[in-house]
Parts: C-alpha cells; structure tokens; sequence
C-alpha cells in the first residue's frame, strides 16, 4: 500500500511529474526564445483547478464523467509503482508484470476515449474518434516491441528476469534489435503521451481541446495531473526496460537512471518542438507503413539473436 | 472560496478570448500580448481554447442583439471564480456604436466586469497592465 500511495507510486510521481511537467515547458519557451514559467507553475495550475467550479453537461452521466479522470490517474500511478521493482523490496515481482504494465499503459488512453464520447458535445466527440485511430496506430507498434524485449531476454514476462538479465549481459538497446524497437517505443509513448507530432486528438487550434473540451474544475486537473504523471512514468519505464544497467551501488545507479530518463525526456521534447501537428491520415501511415516495419524487422532481428 | 485557490488563480489564469462582435483590431493586439515577445506564460497566462477551461474571459467589441444573449451564455459557462476583462473603448462604453440601431446595453449591465481597457485599440502593455492590476487587486482582498 505504501509503496503505491508514497513512494515509487502516487505521490512521488506526482511529484517528479510536476518537475518533468516544468522542465517540457521551460524547455520550450528557451527554445522559442522566451524565459517560461516559474518552477511551481504546474503545482498552481493544480491548485486552481481543484479549487474552482465543476460544470457536469445535462445530457451525460454524472458517474461516469467524474471517475474516468480517476480511473486514468491511479492506472498512471500503478505504472509508476511497477516501475519500483528496481528499488529493492519495495514492490515484488510477479510473474506477468509486463503484461500488466502494457494493459494499465493503455487505461488513461481508453479514459480519454470514454471521456470525449460521453461529454455531449460535437467536437469531443471528434476528439474521441481521433484518439481511437491514434489508438489503433501505436498501440500494435509497442505490443510488437514488447515482443522483441522479452524474445531478447529468454522468454520472461517478468520485469524482474528482464533487469536481471540486462544486469547480466547488456543493456538491451546496446543490441541492434533491441535498439529498433526502442525506436518504435520512444514514437508510441510520444504518441501516448500526446504531445505535438501525435496530438490529434486535443488539436487547440482545431477542436479547441478535442476530448477534454467539457471537463472543468477538479475533474479537468485530474487530467492534466494524469498528463504530468504520464509524462514521468512512460519514459521512465522505456528506460527500464531497454537501457538498464546496474553497477551494485544503489546512489551511483538512481543518478545514472535519472541521467538517462532525462536524455530520453530531452528527446521527446526536442521532438515535440521541431516538428508540426500531422493529419490523422498521416499519423496512421506514419505507425502502420515505417514504425510496424521496424518493429517486425527487429522481432526478425531477435529471433536470430543479434 | 479558500484563500489558496484565490492565490494559485493569481498566479495561473487561463485566458479566453470572446469576441464580442469587435471590428477585429482589439483582438489582433490581445494575441499580440501573447506572442514570446511578451512572453505572458512567465506569469502562468495561457489562452485556451475552451471556457470551461478559462478563468478569465477577454472581451472585445459592442455586444449587439445577436452577441449579448451568447455573451451572457458565454459567462454563465464559465466556471467560478472567474473574472471578466473588458478590452478596448467598445467593450467599456459603446462609444460611437452607442447610438447604433443595433446596440443593446453597455458590457457591464450584461455582465459583471471586473476591469476595462480602454483605447482603440489598447497597447499590448495596456492589457498586460490591467491584468496586473486585477491581480493586484485580488492579491490585496486576500490578505
């Protein structure tokens, strides 16, 4: 319990999520030559919108409106307390953990979903059909570069076996096959992420905010909270998974871990500051003609052990 | 209404632009405010594209008989605490439109407005200004 409500859990994502929140955002505004918001900007947001007014449309479900942005918060937190396996006794292994991970890595994407085609209105119910095929695209792209991981690690769908194993011989993205399909899940968890190549579904300049167009007060900080938390979490689990390694001393270890989850945070921000929103035609293409192609080259790759 | 959510508003106001049936010069300085020139996220503004979102609501332009009852929808919609900026002479007063076929009140016996910028239209700074100043005022209710 502890180690989901405090530490690898709820609350220290929620903490390190504000932080990588404020580091997306002073990262930009640099790199669009402004000075950005102070460091507890993410922390006000929250505040204010769990203070303010909750307007519930007339023509929806009250319940349902309300626990979805619950439901997306605490499926990120239990990610983040998955991803405490490598803190030793804070959370047991069990055998199928990845499997869990994968399925609790699509809840807040099946919340926004759910969201967007219950709030009544037109334009989230446009949100929520693109955020299905963004859904579709990416989500075939991870599953197959979940496969090379636990091909490459003998078989073991167990997160533990897979540290172990890359404690043991190398980090997996050191391996040609392994590097492929951190490829392709460096673009999916962009594309969970929901930030600018693959933002289709919350398109500002479009559909005003797609799928979160009716949510307001707490409910809508609920959201951005998930957001924040996601933000940490993801990218800390691709770290996990394909770039781990261990030289016995726990303080030497976080910081190199905190090192390369901040290169892997650099790059999808860079990413999201170079490029333009694509067309949901083009996002479709982009993971279903190039990323699925790596992905199965690399399953290729994997079964001949390079 | 806690003092804390009062404090976090002051130091995040999410902004949306409601257009008021304006002659589009008021609107193109308030998206100049917001360009990195300005750089208004320093102080945690935003524009948003949604009032459910909004905090604060810009508006612009004479409301006339087809934009007073959307502006009034547009104000209940929002959620509270929120306040309301009127930008440029329009929005203030009417002023030349006052006599116009076509003009129902002034803004502010529609909605409550909680600060005007006048000008015709207002200087980036001058909006910047009133913001600070609505925060000021704010700020100076809590304590």
């Amino acid at each position: 319990m502890i180690s989901f409500l405090i530490f690898p859990g709820l609350l220290f994502s929620v903490i390190c999520g504000m932080i990588a929140s404020f580091i997306d955002r002073k990262i930009t505004a640099r790199i669009q030559w402004r000075k950005g918001p102070p460091l507890l900007q993410p922390l006000y947001d929250i505040i204010k919108l769990f203070g303010k007014e909750i307007i519930i449309p007339k023509s929806t479900s009250p319940f349902a409106f309300l626990i979805l942005p619950f439901l997306s918060v605490i499926a990120v937190a239990l990610v983040g307390s998955l991803n405490g396996v490598i803190v030793k006794n804070s959370i047991p292994s069990f055998s199928g953990d990845l499997i869990v991970a994968i399925y609790l890595m699509m809840v807040p994407g099946v919340c926004m979903i759910l969201a967007g085609g219950i709030s009544s209105n037109p334009l989230s119910m446009l949100g929520a059909s693109r955020e299905i095929k963004l859904f579709i695209s990416y989500e075939i792209g991870f599953i197959l570069s979940m496969i090379v991981v636990i091909i490459k690690t003998g078989g073991s769908i167990r997160l533990l076996d897979i540290l172990d194993w890359q404690v043991n011989n190398l980090p997996l993205i050191y391996t040609l096959s392994g590097f492929l399909s951190f490829i392709v899940s460096f673009f999916v968890v962009s594309a969970k992420l929901g930030i600018v190549p693959f933002d289709i579904a919350e398109a500002e300049q479009e559909i005003i905010a797609g799928t979160l167009i009716e949510y307001s007060g707490a409910a809508l900080g609920m959201f951005k909270l998930s957001r924040m938390m996601m933000m940490f979490v993801y990218p800390m689990f691709l770290v996990r998974l394909f770039w781990y390694s261990s030289t016995g001393s726990i303080f030497v270890d976080s910081i190199i871990f905190v090192l390369k989850y901040i290169v892997v945070l650099l790059l999808l921000i860079v990413l999201r500051n170079t490029n333009p929103r694509l067309r949901v035609d083009q996002v479709v293409r982009f993971f279903w003609k190039y990323i699925i192609l790596i992905a199965v080259v690399a399953i290729y790759l994997a079964g001949k052990g390079v | 209404m806690s003092n804390l959510t009062l404090k976090a508003l002051t130091k995040s106001i999410w902004v949306f632009h409601a257009a008021c049936s304006p002659c589009n010069n008021c609107d193109i300085e308030i998206l100049d405010a917001l360009t990195p020139k300005y750089d208004l996220e320093r102080f945690g503004i935003i524009l948003t594209g949604s009032i459910r979102h909004a905090d604060c609501m810009l508006v612009t332009g004479v409301p006339n008989y087809k934009t007073a009852v959307r502006i009034k929808n547009l104000y209940e919609q929002m959620p509270k605490p929120g306040v309301v900026i009127a930008v440029g002479s329009c929005a203030c007063g009417g002023i030349m439109f006052r006599k116009s076929y076509n003009f129902v009140k002034p803004l502010d016996e529609i909605i409550p407005v909680d600060m005007y910028v006048p000008g015709c239209p207002p200087k980036p700074e001058a909006i910047i200004m009133g913001v600070v100043k609505l925060v000021e005022a704010v700020r100076s209710k809590i304590k």
